[in-house]
């Protein structure tokens, strides 16, 4: 952890959004942003947008490079998402950026017919997805995933790190039609090796175990599934990790190929435990014959209050311990 | 029939497309039995001086990068969109009596799959919004493109429209038209937010408003004539519209929003239509 954070009151709720595995970690601050500044370069017809989250959502780098073509609406996710598609209509690649809960929550309507049942390039990146920040329920979406699935036509990623969501900023440009990724900002950890590549709508297996166990995961959780995966090495378990940035379309030959292999599951995501990666997998499973026993690390159907991440993380069963012991089949 | 310059206009002439816009969609009527024919009715006119007069389009050429946008935000004037596509030459008028039917490409709500119909209306709220985002891309293109937008007075009821009705300001988005069509009825009947006064309304939010008299071509012309001012403002054409309008009964009738028009009654109505011919004149 950084020494800010080392020095913050114990109960102090800290940087919005960040992520806190990152102690003794290389990490790449802005991917998104300064990624995007440099896709514009390119691609001539990208815009980006804002509602009032420009400096926390790290796209000011795209502001700054393209002035022209960067649009702020204010605290207006409707309009976000409409002028977006409005936009796109006219052969623009709109990207657009506000915090997750209000994208969601307040726009849903606007993303599902503006957006995906028009088939627009609008692509939105979605700040403190999940359980990343101790502001409480208003700025929690721990719901984000169930609600946007419910979606037709659109696409949604959870990316890992800092190297997986800077190649999902390049790879959503071609991506046809609407898509929802969940942002992570601020300094954000490489976690993922150089050879990796994101596949939109495949699934990667980044560690093969013993075949004893077998982890699958999406975002961060995955990083923290690798984390709890080593810990669990020492001590006699070699857990393997599946790791599904995608969340729609879903992967499911590689899931079902995955648990085929493997005696228990765990499925680790940063969203509740319902709607979401672990409800995938189960539909999968059991469509596909496959039963395991199967244990999910998420968040319970709950509002959460303020508090620091760890604190929150620690209560709710999310953080590395909750996962190194359901790796370990630990209570 | 490409539109891609203007001419002087022809008030006598527009009135008379009008009056065909208000046949085709009795027509369609027929078929279905039921519609929104009262609001395709009362914008009957605003859309012949549009497609006739206003707009640069070509129907051979639907995407035609330069072309003026014109969005329906009321998906469900569909009945009327289809009739001025069909006289426009985008789509067969001889397909018009499918209106509504299972299967038809022509369906009760507006999308924008639709040779010609340029957005998925019918959620109401949505369409200023995309206007404003199409206005800025063809700025950004440096297209002469124009963005014509109709919302309903109803949906002003939406927070949505006010959104984007300050975007629009912001962004001195001076290529863009919204035409209101304040008919004063909704689906539950009148109007019953306090949603007046409406010019005042716009003017406040920072845009160009002109309040006329929505079924009077000659008020239409001239206020879509004036709304080519580059005036680094966004602008607002009031339109007072009367659901039905052409057909006394339907204008008439208590609950307009949504009509039933049975076998007995439809060839009656049709000639009212033709009694009232030049009502406008």
């Amino acid at each position: 952890m950084t020494s800010t954070r080392d020095t913050a009151p114990r109960g102090h709720t800290r940087g919005m959004g960040e992520l806190i595995d990152i102690a003794d970690k290389t990490t790449v601050l802005a991917p998104f942003g300064e990624t995007l500044a440099q896709l514009g370069r390119e691609r001539p017809e990208i815009v980006a947008l804002t509602a009032d989250m420009g400096r926390y959502s790290d796209i000011l780098p795209f502001r700054d490079a393209h002035p022209d073509r960067f649009f702020n609406v204010g605290m207006a996710e409707q309009s976000l998402v409409m002028t977006a598609a409005g936009l796109a209509k006219t052969g623009k690649i709109a990207y657009c950026t506000t915090y997750s809960v209000f994208v969601t929550r307040r726009a849903y309507d606007f993303v599902a017919i503006a957006g995906a049942h028009s088939k627009a390039e609008v692509k939105i990146f979605a700040g403190m997805p999940g359980l990343t920040n101790g502001y409480g329920a208003t700025h929690q979406a721990t719901e984000d995933l169930n609600m946007m699935r419910g979606i037709a036509d659109l696409t949604i990623i959870d990316p890992c790190d800092a190297t997986e969501l800077t190649q999902v900023v390049r790879a959503v440009a071609d991506i046809p039609g609407t898509v929802y990724v969940r942002l992570l900002r601020g300094k954000v950890p490489v976690e993922l090796g150089e050879d990796y590549r994101f596949v939109p709508g495949k699934a990667a297996l980044l560690r093969e175990g013993s075949g004893d166990v077998g982890v699958i995961s999406t975002g961060y959780m995955t990083a923290r599934s690798l984390d709890a995966a080593k810990a669990a090495d020492n001590r006699g378990v070699q857990a393997s990790v599946l790791h599904v940035p995608t969340i729609k379309p879903f992967d499911t030959a590689a899931v079902v190929e995955f648990a085929r292999r493997h005696d228990r599951l765990v499925v680790a995501e940063n969203h509740k435990t319902t709607g979401g990666l672990a409800s995938l997998v189960t539909e999968a499973l059991y469509q596909g014959g496959i039963l395991r026993p199967l244990r999910r690390v998420g968040l319970a159907d709950s509002f959460f209050e303020c508090g620091s991440q760890e604190y929150l993380e620690a209560k709710y069963g999310v953080d590395l311990p909750a996962v190194t012991r359901a790796i370990l089949g630990e209570v | 029939m490409p539109t891609t310059d203007r001419e002087p206009p022809n008030i006598d002439e527009l009135r008379d497309r009008a009056y065909q816009l208000r046949r085709m969609m009795m027509t369609m009527t027929r078929g279905k039995g039921e519609g929104y024919i009262a609001q395709g009715l009362g914008i009957a006119d605003c859309l012949a001086a549009l497609y006739f007069h206003e707009l640069r389009h070509d129907p051979e050429r639907p995407d035609w990068p330069e072309r003026d946008r014109f969005l329906l935000s009321t998906g469900h004037y569909s009945i009327a969109m289809y009739a001025v596509l069909a006289a426009a030459g985008y789509i067969e008028e001889d397909e018009l009596p499918t209106y509504g039917l299972n299967g038809s490409r022509l369906p009760m709500s507006t999308f924008d799959d639709t040779v010609g119909v340029e957005i998925v209306g019918g959620s109401l709220g949505h369409g200023l919004g995309q206007a404003v985002g199409m206005s800025l891309g063809l700025r950004l293109d440096d297209s002469p493109g124009r963005v014509y937008v109709e919302i309903s007075d109803g949906e002003l009821d939406e927070g949505s429209t006010w959104e984007a009705a300050m975007a629009g300001a912001t962004f001195g988005c001076d290529n863009l038209v919204v035409l209101i069509d304040c008919n004063g009825i909704q689906a539950d009947g009148p109007v019953t937010v306090a949603i007046e006064p409406v010019a005042d309304k716009f003017t406040a939010f920072g845009w160009s408003t002109t309040e006329i008299d929505g079924n009077d071509m000659s008020a239409l012309v001239e206020a879509l004539e004036k709304s080519r001012v580059s005036d680094g403002k966004p602008k607002a054409i009031v339109m007072r519209t009367t659901p039905g309008s052409g057909v006394p009964t339907i204008v008439d009738r208590p609950r307009a929003h949504f009509v039933r028009v049975t076998d007995d009654e439809w060839a009656g109505l049709v000639q009212e239509l033709e009694d009232n011919r030049d009502v406008h004149a």
